[in-house]
């Protein structure tokens, strides 16, 4: 027998306009403002200014996109994935194959082919990638569960066999992925010249943010989600399978991986089978700086380490080489568990 | 006499090499308070663990309404109307209130899918719920996180709720609203599993009693009589109801 439901002894209906607000955290949020208008008299030029600024959050689009399910991934289920990058070479590797494909629409003079090209390339790596995620998840991270050691060499083995068969697919050689047609070259906004595709990588990135943001914000899901990063436990005590989530958030993981790869493919114009273990350290830096399992830190520490990438790049290029690592040491100075620390039990 | 809700049957439970639960019997009877007593150490937790799939009988039954809960996993233990609140209250402190307790009500998309009836009569109980709504759930004190916790545990109508030392740490005054809230859950026949080491908070809830020590129950009861007899107290708990006063 349940217990029958009780009479209402309450009031009305809580007001949440007449409740006092919390104060967000917004500092780390700040640190990329501060950021670039320090960089601003350093660079001499208001127009190398705007270059750098928009190349800078441009990278940190893509590394966000690359580097969110990774986060999502450790904060669900504390796996750190080092086989992450090969999703990112899939991804990348699968756009050179439908771009090649589509050769014709990717050359064209035309926006509209050209998209039509693109979003296929996206589509296409994204359930690819989704589906080899899911097997990855069933042969190579479930039998590590609760053992990081294990997850370390499993998933970092995981990675050496798929780019394996990345090169026995492809070849071991570098292959060319030229920009569409219409994402080359500038836009002129003043003096500055900002890259198309910076732009549009900008634009994706914010789209891809949003979607991320909606779906943890504003669904059930994602509000098992980001309980579960905090309390796997007390969500199965409510009643949810948290495998069953964890699944679906590891395959949705790889696929924005493999979303990234086509990216990051594109912004560098040649693709190795390397290029995912190549930006893998980079991934793990930004999700470090952001707070394991958090994806506005990772958002907030993609940004931070594009624009450092790119500022230093173009000031002191010998710290450029290692001034991601210099970011992170800093920001843990300041905040040893990242910017946006989940609390977890 | 009625066939009891929940009935562990020999259960054991290890834990690693650690051997916790050495047969434990118990019967939980539908519609009141069975109070689980015992010093620190003596399985209380690790009982109501178990009967949540949390840890795995080794030996024994586990039985809710005469169906064998021991194939089941936590999940669908709390599906078959389980409620659990943990020592540690399993609050998700990222979480604004209402999101904690749109969690606990497994039916509802969105807060306002929550039955306001039932709503209204839980800010009845715990007011500050109310007020602090939208707040995340971290911000709130230690007592308000309790009331979050119990008041998540009966968003929705369960079978049995299972408390684990919902006393530990309060203020006497939260204290006393506590035991005014779980008062009013025995007016509405909720069935509570209650572990305590609050003796006093205990004698003010329990109808039965159960004591444990060493991984086995020792005795049960009812708890008017463990609460009249000192010596069974001093015998049992190493305690007298006067010097917990």
């Amino acid at each position: 027998m349940t217990a029958a439901t009780p009479t209402a002894q309450a009031a009305a209906a809580p007001a949440s306009g007449a409740l006092p607000t919390v104060r967000q955290d917004r500092l780390p949020l700040l640190l990329l403002p501060a950021l670039a208008l320090v960089a601003l008299p350093l660079t001499g030029s208001f127009a190398t200014w705007v270059t750098l600024t928009f190349a800078g959050l441009a990278m940190g689009m893509i590394i966000f996109i690359m580097a969110s399910g990774l986060t999502l991934v450790f904060g669900l289920m504390d796996v750190l994935n080092f086989g992450h990058g090969v999703f990112i070479t899939l991804g990348a590797f699968l756009a050179v194959s439908v771009l090649g494909r589509m050769a014709g629409w990717s050359e064209s003079d035309r926006l509209l082919l050209n998209l039509g090209a693109v979003l296929p390339a996206m589509l296409v790596a994204m359930a690819v990638t989704g589906a080899v995620g899911l097997a990855f998840e069933r042969l190579v991270i479930r039998p590590a569960y609760g053992q990081p050691l294990k997850q370390i060499m499993i998933t970092m083995g995981g990675m050496i066999v798929g780019e394996e068969i990345i090169k026995g697919i492809w070849g071991p050689q570098a292959i060319p992925l030229p920009l569409p047609a219409a994402f080359r070259g500038s836009l002129l906004m003043g003096e500055a010249a900002v890259e198309k595709y910076r732009l549009i990588a900008v634009a994706l990135g914010l789209v891809v943010f949003g979607v991320l943001y909606w779906v943890l914000a504003r669904t059930k899901v994602g509000l098992l989600i980001r309980a579960g990063v905090q309390d796997r436990e007390m969500v199965e005590s409510l009643g949810y399978r948290i495998s069953r989530l964890f699944v679906g958030v590891f395959a949705a993981g790889s696929a924005l991986a493999g979303l990234g790869g086509v990216m990051w493919g594109l912004y560098q114009q040649t693709v190795t089978p390397q290029i995912g273990s190549g930006v893998n350290v980079l991934l793990f830096t930004v999700i470090i700086i952001g707070g394991l399992g958090s994806v506005g830190g990772c958002f907030t520490g993609a940004m931070l380490v594009g624009l450092v990438a790119n500022y230093t790049g173009f000031l002191a290029p010998k710290v450029a080489l290692f001034s991601n690592i210099l970011l992170m040491v800093i920001i843990l100075s300041w905040r040893p568990q990242g910017l946006y620390p989940v609390v977890k039990r | 006499m009625n066939a009891p809700l929940l009935k562990l049957d020999g259960v054991h439970t290890r834990i690693g090499a650690y051997h916790i639960l050495h047969g434990v019997d118990l019967e939980v009877a539908q519609g009141g308070v069975t109070v689980l007593l015992g010093r620190n150490g003596a399985g209380k937790t690790t009982t109501l663990r178990t009967i949540m799939g949390l840890w795995r009988a080794s030996a024994g039954r586990v039985l809710l309404q005469g169906e064998d809960l021991g194939a089941l996993d936590t999940p669908e233990i709390a599906r078959r109307g389980l409620a659990y609140v943990p020592e540690n209250m399993g609050i998700f402190s990222d979480l604004t209130v209402a999101e904690n307790m749109l969690l606990a009500a497994r039916g509802a998309r969105g807060a306002g899918d929550i039955e306001r009836a039932r709503l209204d009569w839980i800010f009845g109980l715990f007011p500050h719920l109310k007020q602090f709504w939208q707040h995340p759930a971290g911000l709130l004190s230690g007592g308000q996180k309790q009331m979050l916790a119990v008041a998540r545990a009966i968003v929705e109508p369960r079978t049995l709720l299972l408390v684990d030392e919902p006393s530990k740490g309060l203020a006497p005054a939260i204290i006393l609203n506590m035991i005014a809230a779980f008062r009013e859950l025995k007016r509405t026949e909720t069935t509570i599993l209650l572990v305590e080491q609050n003796f006093n908070f205990a004698r003010q809830l329990g109808d039965q009693v159960a004591v444990m020590d060493g991984g086995r129950i020792v005795h049960t009861g009812a708890m008017a009589e463990l609460a009249g007899d000192e010596a069974l107290q001093q015998r049992l708990l190493g305690l007298s109801l006067a010097s917990h006063q």
